[in-house]
């Protein structure tokens, strides 16, 4: 009797041993407002979506390198200007049609479309013309030779779709990744289930659920209570410190492609004058920032470029934390005595934790800040679209994404054609030494013109369970890739 | 009482135009489009142009009043800007939980305010009365976001008995479905019920002492039997009136709570839809909401007429 109770027993914690085992929940702060990564800025999609249930010609490494993705391998033609990509072969959409040619071409063409909804664009501006030469071959002609092409086409925003499933994609996305969609609870929950059909490596979980929780406090409770098993970007880095004292979980601190930076609006006056941006930029003590708003995580910029990229130099030193030069410098611009402008905050901590502190700073030089707080949609609409602000704070989370610089009308208003030639050259070298030693030359003219107070790059910290595997801790781009997540039990 | 109802009934419809006029006009001129927020700052001006047109925003504002309320009164209440779906199907979604919550806090809010109202009021001036009505006081003061922290720190991360929040939905069965709910419930339900049992409390205490409650205790009646066959029937007009003001509340209201327990439901969704500026949901829920509260407030209306027989005949 006592051995069959405890067979019985054994039998059930094995079943939900298991059970555990080839699940996993994960956290997350906001939930996408509808699932195709190709329409729409939100971020949230590409954490649910990308390489879990879309991929892309190419895709992204946990370390940010571009892989093969849907094509096996590429040639480019001697003069950089045409890409023959060779597809995967057997690769099928979740709902079983066959993975061809001629929906590279389709998504590459809705993407590139005058009517077309994508975010991002411009990553297809330079595309000529796309043509599938056979099943499995297809062959991009790009007006002119560009560089980071390959990268381009590893976006979230690059993704293979298919025409037969376009339709519907917004609330039921058919794509050719490792899990197939299953449930969207709204307001609640995403679930995924793998691709038994799956072309690469099957992934070790069964199912993933995504569960969006927005409150710092309920994201606590239910990593706490152990309702979720990681919470990617976890929202409050205060409740870090318990979390890593507590054996049942690990935290994870790694990369973002985010640059923090204190925007300066360079056509609203006093900030024409370099000598003023110089003396913001000089006002800054980063590592307080980062210790204050950040709870420790985060590493100083001195300019618009990812301290883990392999072209970035370290240009902190440009604009070295000294109130009494910065005062000196507003003097000199013929400000002895300061000035009043304004500092608009959007809504993340990152902004409105560390402009509390840099309003702060500034003070000491002699520089009054009005301080507002916006909601996004007020943030885009007076000062990224209208120029209405004197300062604000932002963390540009696209990668690589220097040539923002290069656009007159872009929300910070610089405007120096020395620069825009020079993103204009980088755009067309497809050599790699060259292009290292032009993005180097890139980060060096923006931070010596000071056009920016470059302040940290954001940290991604994560809370995960800790028999959770292969999470990834940077993000190269906005994805929780579960191709590689498995239970260590 | 046919007369009593129609006259209500107009001045529903009335309120229910004013409204739809006040929510409109309120969440046009809010600042930021919705288009430039879903693109994001890489977004190139003729993809946000090709959005809005795709979205219907280039339309006058005039045309789009009077195509949301034609769409309202044939019961179509639009598409959402963000999620492309039907706003009627995503609200309806949410009120599977949100109308359940509220129920269930406003079961809650009554089982525990009628009896201690009574008892406090047939107590008056006893130790039970005064800590009683100490205890509301206390009900009242604490943050219901704060109370319900508490009970999750206690409930959810120490004893395990119930999840942090979500909902599992109601094909997860229905008991499983009103334990995610409980906590919620109780939370919304404590500062509820303390404002009740005061209410209460006072209105039969003025009841008590009326001429016909003398005249019915020196007819013979005992207390107990004058508090039942009198008083309460009598006291019930104020306290109805707070029900229908707390039912809407707790329909519309459970936003915070909504966010501590990360529950799916009609305060979080016109949260997220106003940051979104999706301007469709917020207006057409918002106008849902006020319907409700018009339509409560009219069957409150009725019960009084069925509680005071007199309001049947006044003119």
């Amino acid at each position: 009797m006592n051995k069959i109770a405890m067979a019985g027993v054994a039998l059930l914690m094995t079943s939900t041993a298991l059970a555990a085992n080839t699940s996993v929940t994960v956290g997350l702060q906001l939930e996408p407002p509808h699932l195709d990564p190709t329409s729409a800025a939100a971020g949230a999609i590409d954490q649910v979506l990308y390489s879990n249930v879309f991929e892309g010609l190419t895709r992204f490494g946990s370390d940010g390198s571009v892989n093969a993705g849907l094509a096996e391998s590429w040639d480019i033609s001697e003069d950089g200007k045409t890409y023959t990509f060779k597809l995967r072969s057997g690769v099928k959409f979740h709902d079983g049609t066959d993975f061809e040619a001629s929906d590279v071409v389709f998504s590459l063409d809705r993407a590139r479309a005058e009517d077309s909804s994508n975010a991002q664009k411009a990553l297809f501006a330079g595309i000529e013309n796309v043509e599938a030469v056979d099943d499995l071959t297809v062959k991009v002609t790009l007006a002119a030779p560009q560089g980071n092409f390959l990268f381009n086409m590893a976006w979230g925003d690059a993704v293979i779709v298919a025409p037969e499933s376009i339709e519907g994609i917004k609330s039921a996305p058919v794509g050719t990744g490792a899990f197939t969609f299953a449930e969207w609870k709204q307001g609640d929950s995403i679930t995924l289930s793998r691709n038994e059909a799956y072309w690469g490596a099957a992934p070790a979980l069964e199912s993933a659920t995504f569960k969006f929780i927005s409150e710092p406090t309920a994201a606590f409770a239910a990593m706490m209570a152990e309702d979720v098993d990681v919470f990617y970007s976890y929202p409050a880095p205060e409740n870090l410190v318990q979390f890593e004292a507590d054996p049942r979980f690990t935290v994870l601190s790694g990369n973002t492609e985010g640059e923090t930076i204190l925007a300066i609006n360079n056509k609203a006056e006093p900030f024409g004058d370099v000598r003023v941006r110089k003396a913001v930029s000089m006002a800054i003590d980063r590592q307080a920032i980062i210790d204050g708003a950040m709870f420790g995580y985060g590493t100083p910029i001195g300019s618009h470029f990812a301290p883990h990229n392999p072209d970035y130099i370290d240009l902190t030193g440009n604009a070295p934390f000294d109130p009494a030069a910065a005062k000196a410098l507003l003097a000199e611009a013929g400000y002895p005595d300061g000035f009043t402008t304004t500092l608009k905050l959007p809504p993340p901590s990152y902004a409105r934790r560390g402009g509390e502190i840099i309003a702060a700073q500034l003070r000491e030089i002699g520089i009054e800040t009005e301080i507002s707080n916006l909601e996004w949609a007020q943030w885009l609409e007076q000062a990224f679209r209208g120029y209405d602000y004197g300062l604000t704070i932002v963390s540009h989370t696209e990668p690589m994404d220097i040539g923002i610089y290069a656009r007159p009308e872009y929300y910070f208003q610089y405007d120096n054609a020395e620069f825009q030639a020079l993103i204009g050259q980088l755009g067309v070298e497809s050599d790699p030494a060259k292009r290292s030693e032009m993005l180097k030359t890139a980060q060096t003219i923006i931070s010596e013109d000071y056009v920016n107070g470059y302040l940290f790059q954001l940290a991604l910290t994560s809370v995960a369970n800790a028999k959770l595997n292969g999470i990834w801790a940077d993000a190269p781009t906005q994805a929780v890739d579960l191709t590689g997540v498995s239970w260590s039990e | 009482m046919l007369y009593y109802a129609v006259k209500r009934l107009g001045s529903l419809c009335i309120s229910l135009i004013i409204a739809s006029l006040v929510i409109f006009t309120c969440i046009e001129i809010v600042p930021g489009d919705p288009a430039s927020f879903m693109l994001g700052i890489n977004a190139q001006p003729d993809t946000i142009a090709a959005l809005r047109e795709e979205l219907g925003l280039n339309q006058s504002l005039t045309q789009r009043y009077f195509g949301w309320v034609g769409g309202l009164l044939t019961g179509d209440l639009g598409t959402s800007y963000t999620y492309r779906s039907p706003v009627s199907e995503i609200v309806a979604d949410r009120i599977a939980i949100s109308l359940p919550l509220a129920i269930y806090a406003l079961s809650l809010t009554v089982l525990i305010a009628f009896p201690v109202g009574l008892i406090a009021a047939s107590k008056r001036g006893s130790v039970t009365d005064v800590s009683v009505m100490g205890a509301t006081q206390l009900g009242i003061a604490i943050p219901n976001f704060w109370f319900a922290m508490l009970m999750v720190l206690i409930f959810a991360i120490n004893l395990r008995w119930f999840s942090a929040g979500g909902f599992p939905g109601w094909d997860a069965g229905f008991w499983v479905a009103m334990k995610a709910l409980t906590l919620p419930a109780i939370a919304l339900a404590l500062p509820q019920a303390s404002i009740l049992s005061r209410v209460m409390r006072s209105s039969l205490l003025d009841t008590l002492s009326e001429d016909y409650v003398r005249t019915a205790r020196a007819k013979g009646l005992t207390r107990r039997q004058v508090m039942w066959r009198h008083a309460l029937r009598n006291a019930l007009i104020p306290v109805l009136t707070i029900i229908g003001l707390q039912f809407s509340f707790l329909l519309a209201g459970a936003i915070i709570i909504e966010n501590v327990f990360f529950l799916p439901g009609l305060g979080r969704l016109v949260f997220q839809a106003i940051t979104q500026r999706d301007l469709i949901v917020v207006e057409s829920v918002i106008m849902l909401l006020v319907f409700a509260v018009i339509v409560v407030n009219f069957l409150v209306d009725l019960a009084y007429a069925w509680v005071d027989p007199r309001l049947r005949v006044q003119s």
